[in-house]
């Protein structure tokens, strides 16, 4: 079999074993003692956060059994591999959804809690971990523990965020929300950066969802230029959620020996993006499946990047010096020459994020994508890196895989003596093992 | 034709991938469930799932098959909770190679009761069930692997060839009496089963046989290979003469 790969297909890995985790009961931690273990999901998360090179993987899409569904609480128990979309599937019917959905809603349940994943409403509803009230965890001891917020709440802080290091989550119990059965949506052009800013603070007290799109190739007068996408689920009218879309309408066959998107191709794209974005006024009805993963709609989109893959760099900057960051961070990828296809902008809230490793804290976030090319790519990278730490920014662990061991102690400099206290040993990961080389 | 029934339904051996797969797209239709299984924490986390999914109602029973002293009362605690039983599926099944049952005669003997014997003896009770009741479908889970002895699995082979002519007598049989039999042969499925097999191209998901077992009831069927291009690989290699199949490491 394949070896499993991370979303950005980037560090290549090669793994001592693949084992299927089978039952939510631990035995899938009695093999194999003497290597290293990590759970891996659907591989989202881009860079080597979900490897675990010469290592074992314990594969966790076989535990997709849900336990519990109280729809009347909005209260849903299932194991941890399950995929959001199934979850979305399972209680869309009863007018329920995710109180916090990332991107793409197909990551686990587990990866969603190891990652503690953001999304559209962070300014609002926090990470996903603020919602999840209790976690039964393996932990290579072979106890199994159940903790939450009140019981065990030093093992759920490290767990929450905890990049998989404390252990194999078995099962999770999630609060849903209780939402309309669908969007309203409403897209507002930004000129520049100062757009963005001036805008984006009203834009989040008006709106449950808010992200912007931005072009990361535009310059001068034009830099930071955009499209705000706000929404709110509209008004209960009676009828059930529409459900899920089955399946994504599109799907990039192969990889492409080459990465379509270069510096014209993307600049092209963003012209025209932006163009109809100017035009599209007023307010529309979206589909939740729409507005909240419209990336979904390819599948296996990441192929298009070739064979080298893509790295993703997403930061967090504290709200006094972000304006000055992303002015810092967008000019010096303009300046590069390296193209991104992706840019997100988006105001990170002040709700407290549960795990000790979360990334999400308050200010402002941008995430970019990078066709990886090498050398080119490291170099931007390093620049990138050093505008976030002259900033006291942050790097997101989920995103990452180039970042240096010195900005990961940095930025979690404060929590990590408690993580390490609740780590388990038997686990570690790629990610771990670069960003952590002495622990 | 109509459809034939499937909402009430006994599924025996309710922890296999395969029956679990079965199990999860009855649930989503509001069936109703009897399920048996040995481990009871497996065979828990099987019923909370198909309640979750949307059984009607779910009756869980753990119970080792292997002792056919159980049979009957299985069986008639199923019926009674179900009343009529639209379908009984059986799926429990244990795969060892040659090499292995050869190197232990306790295993190979496991193998033999497991796959052949106890599945032999529950039909056997659940047909005249069946019968009796006038209506209703069996189906139970055999493998390409009992079409052809083939050395590298030759007790499980028989084991499955055993279960099959079985089958094929219950077939004919009960044809007479309104119940109608179905044979399920799956080839390679990417189960717990076969945790120890590397994985190739041939390997199938659990959810293509539960997909698969559905269809079969409902049209009736009588042998299903899973997937399709499995009765082309196995009516080719049953056509291969004796004196030159002898010769082959199949």
């Amino acid at each position: 079999m394949r070896d499993p790969e991370s979303w950005g297909r980037f560090p290549r890995t090669r793994h001592a074993a693949v084992v299927p985790v089978r039952w939510a009961n631990g035995d899938a931690l009695r093999s194999s003692a003497h290597l290293s273990r990590l759970a891996h999901g659907l591989g989202r998360s881009y860079g080597d956060a979900c490897l675990n090179d010469g290592g074992v993987l314990l594969t966790t899409r076989t535990l997709d059994r849900f336990v519990a569904l109280d729809a009347e609480a909005a209260v849903l128990t299932c194991e941890a591999g399950v995929s959001l979309a199934e979850v979305l599937d399972l209680v869309a019917p009863h007018g329920l959804f995710l109180p916090v959905v990332p991107g793409t809603k197909h990551v686990t349940v587990g990866g969603a809690i190891a990652n503690d994943v953001h999304g559209k409403n962070h300014h609002r509803a926090g990470t996903f971990g603020r919602h999840v009230l209790e976690i039964e965890l393996a932990r290579s001891t072979g106890a199994r523990i159940v903790c939450s917020p009140t019981q065990n709440p030093a093992l759920f802080a490290a767990t929450v965020g905890g990049l998989g290091l404390t252990g194999l989550v078995l099962r999770a119990t999630l609060r849903l929300a209780r939402v309309g059965d669908h969007l309203r949506a409403r897209t507002v052009a930004l000129g520049s950066l100062d757009d963005f800013f001036a805008r984006s603070g009203a834009s989040d007290s008006e709106n449950e969802f808010t992200v912007a799109w931005v072009d990361a190739l535009a310059t001068g007068r034009r830099l930071g230029r955009g499209l705000l996408h706000q929404g709110n689920w509209g008004p209960p009218e009676g009828r059930p959620a529409p459900r899920s879309r089955a399946g994504a309408r599109l799907r990039v066959p192969f990889q492409l020996p080459f990465s379509l998107l270069g510096r014209h191709t993307v600049r092209a794209f963003n012209a025209v993006v932006h163009a109809r974005g100017r035009r599209a006024a007023g307010e529309r009805r979206v589909r939740a499946d729409a507005f909240f993963f419209p990336l979904d709609g390819v599948d296996r989109w990441n192929l298009v990047y070739g064979r080298a893959g893509l790295v993703q760099f997403q930061c967090a900057i504290p709200p006094a010096a972000s304006a000055e960051a992303m002015r810092a961070l967008l000019a010096t990828v303009s300046a590069s020459g390296e193209a991104s296809f992706l840019g997100v902008l988006k105001n990170f809230g002040a709700v407290a994020s549960p795990g000790l490793l979360s990334f999400p804290r308050e200010g402002t976030t941008l995430a970019l994508d990078f066709p990886n090319r090498g050398a080119r790519t490291a170099r931007l990278f390093h620049e990138l890196h050093a505008i976030v730490r002259a900033h006291q920014g942050r790097l997101y662990p989920a995103k990452d895989a180039l970042m240096d061991p010195a900005q990961f102690q940095a930025q979690y400099a404060a929590a990590l003596p408690a993580f390490l206290a609740q780590r388990d040993p038997a686990f570690s990961s790629s990610l771990w093992r670069r960003v952590m080389p002495d622990a | 034709m109509p459809e034939r029934a499937l909402d009430k339904v006994v599924v025996f051996g309710a922890t296999s991938a395969m029956a679990q797969e079965t199990a999860r797209l009855l649930a989503g239709r509001g069936a109703e469930l009897v399920l048996v299984g040995r481990d009871p924490e497996k065979l828990d986390a099987v019923a909370a799932d198909a309640r979750v999914r949307g059984a009607r109602r779910v009756h869980a029973m753990a119970a080792d098959l292997n002792d056919p002293g159980r049979h009957a009362e299985l069986l008639s605690r199923a019926a009674s909770f179900l009343g009529r039983v639209d379908c009984v599926l059986l799926a429990q099944g244990l795969l060892a190679g040659s090499d292995a049952c050869e190197a232990d005669p306790g295993l190979a003997e496991r193998v033999l009761v497991t796959n052949f014997l106890a599945p032999a003896l529950l039909l056997q009770r659940t047909a005249a069930l069946l019968a009796s009741q006038g209506s209703g479908t069996l189906v139970a889970i055999s493998s390409v692997a009992g079409d052809r002895g083939r050395q590298s699995n030759y007790v499980y082979g028989a084991s499955k060839g055993g279960l099959t002519v079985l089958l094929e007598g219950l077939r004919n049989r009960l044809f007479r009496r309104g119940v109608h039999v179905v044979t399920v042969k799956p080839g390679l499925v990417d189960s717990p089963m076969t945790d120890a097999v590397p994985r190739n191209r041939l390997f199938a998901p659990p959810s293509a046989v539960g997909a698969a077992i559905v269809r079969a009831v409902e049209r009736g069927r009588d042998v299903v290979y899973v997937p399709g291009f499995w009765w082309a690989i196995m009516t080719v290699l049953r056509h291969v003469p004796e004196r030159v199949f002898k010769r082959l490491s199949l």
